[in-house]
């Protein structure tokens, strides 16, 4: 007889962010923890599968973002199959898995914006919660609702288009793809009945970056500040240096913009990057081993893809990301709340490239897959919409899988997100026995500019659900509010 | 020679030559009675009993029971359609099939047949059996999770020289499926092919190929399962 093993629900998601805070003994905010479960069940369910179920079973770890990890998932195979990495599909293989990837990008993005971020700007951070949602943007700024909903659907659309399906579709296989773009689908992205075609996209992408900047003028003091540290930043580059949100290499700078990391071919990560682990967290704690434990710790995401690129490589979004260096002088960029301001040019780009890769004639090639010499290992990395994602997969001379390793974005932010949250504590905290309700708000609004896969963060339809518990120097419990 | 005879199926008027089986005799007349074990040109079995259907009142395997003259079938009735379910749901719990992930999903048989069914929840508690997966053949996988022992590879996947290459191990509840291991390369590409071709669900698979038909256009995306027959 087997043995069964039931695992409760609650193990595996759990529904809220939760927070400690320690206060020392005289009151100050000594230490802040954010708790985040992650149950990595899927490298487990992965083993004995054969290969090529990867990019189709690992995806479902995500509903938001599950193309991310179709494609990291299939360039990792890419490499097991003998294609190559990043560059040795045949181009119909590779733009089309580029427009998925832009597609997801697009949709993943405005959807951050326009339900997730947008309320707490435009409603304030300390507004009554039950206004501070998307029915309350819905209701009062009803124009920019609809746009949210319009993009995140047309991006859905090409992930549709390419993918099979718009959740969890199944297009990306070992060494391409197995299906290229019609005419017919091709021309109703590009000449689709008004709004739904890729120029009014665009331009709902520019204006959306032009409402952050007017907003930014506004509030020069809240989105400077709040939640404002120094840091590493990492991503993926193109070789020139340039930002490519599908294949690169891996390139690290520092907090004054120095590489700390460059040129990296990520077949070789496990060289470069450790994963420490802390008794009091499920979740790893990433960092450059050649920096250390101490300070090796990095931000990944727009802001990181921000400071790492030196240009992006359509126009709109160059100009953009001009304005966005200009900023900071051309340093790196370490304010926390600046994530959404790059999240909102990444968003203008993705629509952008859409559009470029739309009008290429290779997209309709009927070449769709390259295949080589096998391997027994590959990784693949991507740029997900909340940052690096690292797919490492190893077989047996069975075609099953034998080892799996994911770094996922939210992974790689787990420590500034403890730091956000720490520095948000400390500014808010100090001196206080009791939660209020600011704070809980403030708290919030931290761990969403980095917009984390977790489900509280994507609770769209009202505020975060999140514990915070808050302690004395004795570890005795003060105060715990949950929201 | 055969000669055609008249039968009712749901009181609708039908011919058929005789000898045939009630579910292919139901096919000629535009009606489609679910299968999952059945296979066209093969002796059929009667193990899946998804096409039970009522003659003269007394329940029957339609794939099994040839036609008579004035024979009357019961087949699209609530009572029957709920048992079929009922298998359907059985058969879901019974081993560990998880759609969203399968190279199968849209040209799976008992997917097929739950949507038709409209299969929400399975009556039953799931048994989550412990099973393997079996890639030892150069060929192909088994995944045990998977296969509904409804022996269609065990009747129709033979050599040149009429060997089966499929055969029953194991007793009960353990019982699996396994490949003749010493059939060597007269289990050809093409017969690995038919193999998972004809395997209702995917407890079949061929190396190295996978979710190579975009979705939209797998067998069951472009209509749902019986569509073409009831079309005819
Ligand atoms: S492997 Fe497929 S065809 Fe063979 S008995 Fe199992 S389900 Fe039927």
């Amino acid at each position: 007889m087997g043995q069964k093993i039931t695992i409760e629900p609650i193990t595996r998601v759990e529904g809220h962010g939760k927070v400690t805070i320690h206060l020392d003994l005289k009151g100050n905010v000594n230490q802040t923890r954010l708790h985040i479960v992650e149950f990595r069940g899927f490298e487990r369910f992965v083993q004995g599968r054969p290969y090529w179920e990867a990019p189709v079973l690992v995806q479902r770890l995500c509903g938001i973002c599950p193309v991310s990890h179709h494609l990291a998932a299939a360039k990792a195979l890419d490499v097991i199959v003998g294609a190559g990495t990043g560059e040795g599909l045949t181009p119909t293989g590779e733009k089309m898995r580029r427009l998925m990837h832009y597609g997801q990008m697009f949709q993943s993005h405005a959807l951050h914006f326009f339900h997730l971020a947008s309320p707490d700007l435009l409603f304030g951070i300390d507004s009554d919660p039950l206004m501070r949602n998307v029915i309350g943007v819905a209701i009062m700024h009803k124009d920019l609702a609809v746009q949210g909903v319009m993009m995140r659907k047309f991006g859905q659309e090409i992930i549709k288009a390419t993918a099979g399906k718009k959740i969890h579709g199944t297009g990306a296989i070992p060494g391409g793809i197995n299906k290229n773009l019609s005419i017919e689908e091709r021309d109703t992205f590009l000449n689709g009945a008004d709004p739904m075609n890729i120029d009014k996209m665009i331009d709902w992408a520019q204006a959306a970056v032009d409402f952050f900047k007017e907003y930014h003028k506004q509030n020069k003091s809240l989105i400077d500040n709040f939640a404002a540290f120094p840091s590493n930043h990492l991503s993926l580059v193109r070789k020139d240096g340039a930002m490519d949100l599908y294949h690169g290499v891996l390139r690290a700078i520092d907090t004054d913009g120095k590489k700390i990391l460059d040129d990296v071919d990520y077949q070789d990560y496990l060289e470069y990057i450790d994963e420490e682990v802390r008794a009091w967290s499920y979740m790893k704690f990433p960092y450059l081993y050649k920096i250390g434990r101490e300070n090796g710790w990095y931000r990944v995401g727009p802001l990181a893809r921000c400071n790492t690129a030196e240009f992006i490589p359509t126009p709109l979004a160059q100009k953009e990301f001009e304005i966005f260096k200009a900023y900071t002088n051309g340093k790196p960029n370490n304010m926390s709340m600046h994530m959404h301001w790059a999240r909102l040019i990444e968003l203008l780009h993705s629509g952008e490239m859409i559009k470029e890769l739309l009008n290429d004639p290779d997209l309709q090639g009927n070449d769709l897959v390259t295949k080589g010499t096998k391997t027994n290992e590959g990784v693949g990395v991507i740029e997900a919409p909340r940052g690096t994602l690292f797919h490492h997969y190893k077989i047996n001379d069975r075609d099953q899988i034998e080892m799996a390793n994911l770094i996922v974005s939210t992974t790689n932010n787990n420590e500034p997100m403890n730091v956000a949250v720490n520095k948000v504590a400390k500014d808010v905290m100090t001196g206080h026995k009791k939660i209020t309700e600011g704070m809980m708000n403030a708290v919030e609004v931290a761990i969403r500019a980095y917009d984390p896969c977790l489900s509280c963060a994507t609770h769209a339809l009202g505020q975060m659900p999140l514990e915070i518990s808050l302690y004395d120097a004795h570890n005795n419990l003060l105060d715990k509010k949950r929201s | 020679m055969s000669t055609l005879i008249k039968f009712k199926i749901d009181g609708v008027e039908c011919m058929a030559e005789t000898g045939a089986y009630v579910v292919e005799a139901a096919v000629e007349n535009g009606i489609f009675i679910p299968t999952l074990c059945n296979i066209k040109g093969v002796k059929p079995r009667g193990s899946c009993r998804v096409c039970t259907v009522l003659v003269n009142g007394r329940p029957m395997s339609a794939c099994t029971t040839p036609v008579a003259s004035g024979m009357e079938v019961e087949n699209n009735i609530a009572e029957l359609n709920d048992i079929r379910k009922a298998i359907i749901e059985a058969l879901f719990v019974e081993g560990n099939h998880f759609c969203p992930s399968c190279e199968k999903s849209g040209n799976c048989e008992l997917q097929a047949l739950a949507y038709r069914f409209q299969m929400m929840v399975p009556r039953f508690p799931f048994d989550f059996p412990v099973r393997d997966i079996d890639a030892s053949n150069p060929k192909i996988i088994k995944d045990h999770n998977r296969c509904i022992l409804c022996k269609r590879c065990i009747r129709a996947i033979k050599t040149e020289d009429g060997k089966s290459v499929f055969a029953f191990k194991k007793r009960g509840r353990q019982l699996e499926i396994n490949v003749d291991p010493d059939l060597g390369e007269l289990f050809t590409d093409e017969l690995a092919a038919k193999a998972a071709e004809i395997c209702p669900v995917g407890a079949i698979l061929l190396r190295e190929k996978g979710y190579e038909i975009p979705i939209g256009q797998r067998k069951f995306d472009k209509e749902p399962i019986g569509s073409d027959i009831e079309k005819k």
